[in-house]
């Protein structure tokens, strides 16, 4: 049942971008893609309800089904419907139909090649998933062929690539330290390497682990290896932003955690945490500079997508039941919230024709419908109550109230405030002042523009007020496979 | 391990190779012209094809005779032709933008492999290898990776970047080779193929890049900041 769902789950968006590259009608290829990411979704509810009793191996050994990895595929998947039903209305405001169709035979393989990540036993063949995205998705964000989305496009392959060279560097040395130990030929499994890991020589695995994180953490997007995000994210469609924040991250920060295991196996638990938490300090410390002084509005959401890796990497970081939970929990919400505002984003640019903060005004007075949930969802990503980020941000940071990283927990506290002072300030001088000129007459758009932002945002107001139980035990299975983490 | 017990003289055969590595990296470091980085590229990739054939000839790894092949076609002549393919259509013969000077960055670059050596010295002593090849490839694995970002740094020419990387993926190959010639076959396979499609990325990439900003210099793109 596991296998076949798992299958289903992998064979739809390769089946969708094979059918848009043969098919080539627009609409066809827009309703493909949306089967698709709707199958992708409907597999992976169960997945990960199901993956308590496992974890499954198939493939020889090289594909996996366990908690962490259902957790992120499931988050994942989540992004992709709700990207997917925007791509509809989205992308017919581009007037690209003619092209369409290879939009949505990438947008298809890039999902792909993010689920299979998540699900990859072999070290080695995450590494190539992970490179994998990377390709595909480098088109994805130089589609609009404009002279800054191939900028974006270029500092991105170049950037990542480079960082992820490191991870590959790690790899072949975590390799090496295994072999030292279990023989000169094994298969790198994820639970080969934290079997083998205790015997592993020390300075050969911290070496390895620090190439491993830098090199995950370029493509995750923790400071200062971010350099190529908020281009990315900017010059991209808003359905591609949206993916690559809610889902690319996160899968590639699923290595990172499971890396983490083995360092914990290893021994070397703690200066492994204490450099995560570093990254993450920084990264809400960049954050938060570029928050207040940003001009462009998906640029600012892209620098929101850093701080949320950097809380993340905290969570991850300070361990513990709560820290692990806090951070699996903080995926899904800004998977959702992220989504919400990347859409809201893409309305506004598309109906005033500006990327800049200060060239758009009055949006409570065009958009009621739309600009309300938009607004909600700007509340909700600073991290303010009811909403599921609230819950998720005070876990993390109630884990990092504790003897050894207390200065980080600090930090995280000013830190956020800076942020949420900052970044609700642009939303304040988007909706409430008035512009001097003529006001813009704003195009309208379809219910498939803002049919996905209620779909992000209802289900994070209800994780706001309620953690449902099955996710909690299901954060408790997953924390308690990391020994080390326990304080 | 096999760098461990090796014949004196097969171990210096291998340590031959791995040094003749890095002297092209830097070869490769201290020229201005674009047809100089291929040519010292796909010298460095035979010699990595070399190096896999005698480690599999010695350590007894068949498998590693295919992976020999196999980095001699793709490495060696595919992508040195994809590279030259594109390096013809854009015109450009020389970087023109450096940053540091070749002769500066030669000295930069000697300064990498100083810190690569202190590195692996410390780890290969930890591990009882001290003074074996394995120190050796791991020293060549640091450097050619600290100097193939170095490469990235300070040239702008977009096919000087495309070789950056294609030095930092070489560097890896080649210490893979002494220190893990066991890993598995089909992951060797899986990321040569893979290097192919970054290659084939970067040739559609560079002609956007020709077509849209016009420029093939990355001291060009600075439209996107803050």
């Amino acid at each position: 049942m596991v296998g076949a769902l798992l299958l289903a789950m992998m064979i739809a968006p390769a089946v969708a971008a094979l059918a848009c590259i043969v098919g080539r009608g627009p609409r066809r290829a827009e309703a493909l893609n949306l089967i698709a990411s709707g199958i992708c979704f409907g597999c992976a509810v169960p997945l990960v309800a199901m993956s308590g009793d496992g974890p499954y191996r198939y493939w020889s050994d090289y594909i996996i089904l366990d908690m962490p990895g259902s957790w992120v595929l499931l988050c994942s998947a989540i992004v992709y419907l709700l990207a997917s039903i925007y791509a509809v209305g989205y992308m017919r405001l581009l007037d690209a139909d003619t092209k369409l169709w290879s939009f949505y035979a990438l947008f298809a393989a890039f999902a792909l090649t993010i689920l299979l990540s998540t699900v990859m036993n072999n070290a080695g063949l995450y590494w190539i998933a992970i490179e994998l995205t990377t390709l595909v998705s480098t088109f994805l964000v130089g589609f609009e062929r404009t002279a800054e989305s191939i900028e974006a496009a270029w500092k991105y392959i170049i950037v990542v690539s480079a960082g992820i060279s490191l991870a590959l560097l790690g790899t072949v040395l975590f390799y090496w330290a295994g072999s030292l130990v279990l023989g000169p030929t094994y298969d790198m499994t994820w639970d080969a390497l934290r079997d083998a890991a205790p015997q592993m020589n020390a300075p050969l695995a911290t070496l390895a682990f620090l190439l491993v994180l830098v090199g995950y953490g370029t493509k995750v997007g923790l400071a200062p290896m971010h350099t190529w995000l908020p281009d990315a994210h900017s010059e991209s469609p808003a359905p591609i932003s949206a993916m690559l924040s809610g889902a690319l991250l996160n899968g590639a920060m699923l290595g990172i955690f499971r890396y983490l295991i083995v360092a914990d196996a290893a021994g070397i638990g703690g200066l492994a945490r204490s450099t995560l938490v570093a990254f993450g300090v920084f990264s809400l410390l960049i954050g938060a500079l570029f928050i207040v002084r940003q001009s462009g509005i998906k640029r600012l959401m892209a620098y929101s997508s850093i701080e949320h890796m950097g809380v993340v990497a905290l969570g991850l970081g300070f361990g513990g039941l709560f820290g692990i939970a806090g951070a699996l929990y903080h995926m899904l919400n800004h998977s959702l919230n992220k989504s919400l505002m990347f859409f809201g984003a893409g309305n506004v640019m598309r109906s005033l024709g500006t990327k800049e903060i200060g060239d758009i005004h009055g949006i409570a007075d065009q958009f009621p419908v739309q600009g309300a949930l938009w607004l909600a969802g700007a509340v909700a990503i600073t991290g303010a109550p009811p909403f599921g980020l609230f819950l998720s941000e005070f876990v993390i940071l109630r884990a990092g109230l504790h003897r050894s990283h207390i200065w980080a927990a600090l930090a995280m506290l000013v830190l956020l405030i800076v942020i949420f002072i900052g970044f609700l300030n642009h939303f304040r001088r988007m909706y409430f002042n008035h512009g001097t000129g003529e006001a813009v007459r704003a195009r309208p758009f379809s219910a498939w523009c803002v049919v996905p932002m209620w779909l992000a945002l209802l289900p994070l107001l209800l994780f706001g007020v309620w953690w449902p139980q099955g996710m909690w035990s299901h954060f408790t299975a997953i924390a308690a496979t990391m020994p080390g983490a326990m304080p | 391990m096999l760098a461990a017990h090796l014949d004196p003289l097969v171990s210096s055969v291998f340590s031959l190779m791995a040094i003749a590595s890095l002297v092209l990296a830097f070869v490769m470091l201290g020229s201005r012209w674009l047809n100089n980085y291929l040519y010292a590229f796909a010298a460095e990739s035979w010699m990595i094809a070399t190096l896999s054939a005698a480690v599999g000839y010695y350590g007894g790894y068949p498998e590693l005779y295919l992976i020999a092949i196999l980095t001699a076609l793709f490495r060696g002549l595919f992508l040195p032709y994809l590279v030259w393919r594109i390096i013809r259509r854009l015109n450009v013969a020389r970087e023109i933008h450096e940053i540091l000077q070749p002769s500066s960055a030669l000295v930069v670059g000697a300064f990498c492999v100083i810190f690569a050596l202190a590195v692996s010295y410390k780890v290969g002593s930890s591990l009882g290898l001290a003074g074996t090849v394995a120190v050796l490839a791991l020293t060549v694995m640091l450097s050619m990776k600290l100097i193939g970002f170095l490469m990235l740094a300070v040239r702008h020419e977009a096919l000087s970047q495309i070789l950056g990387l294609l030095v930092l993926e070489n560097g890896i190959f080649l210490g893979a080779q002494i220190l893990v010639p066991g890993m598995p076959l089909f992951i060797e396979i899986v990321i040569l193929f893979d290097l192919l499609i970054v290659v084939a990325c970067f040739g559609v990439l560079v002609q956007y890049l020709v077509a849209h900003v016009g420029s093939t210099s990355s001291l060009e793109l600075k439209r996107l900041v803050g």
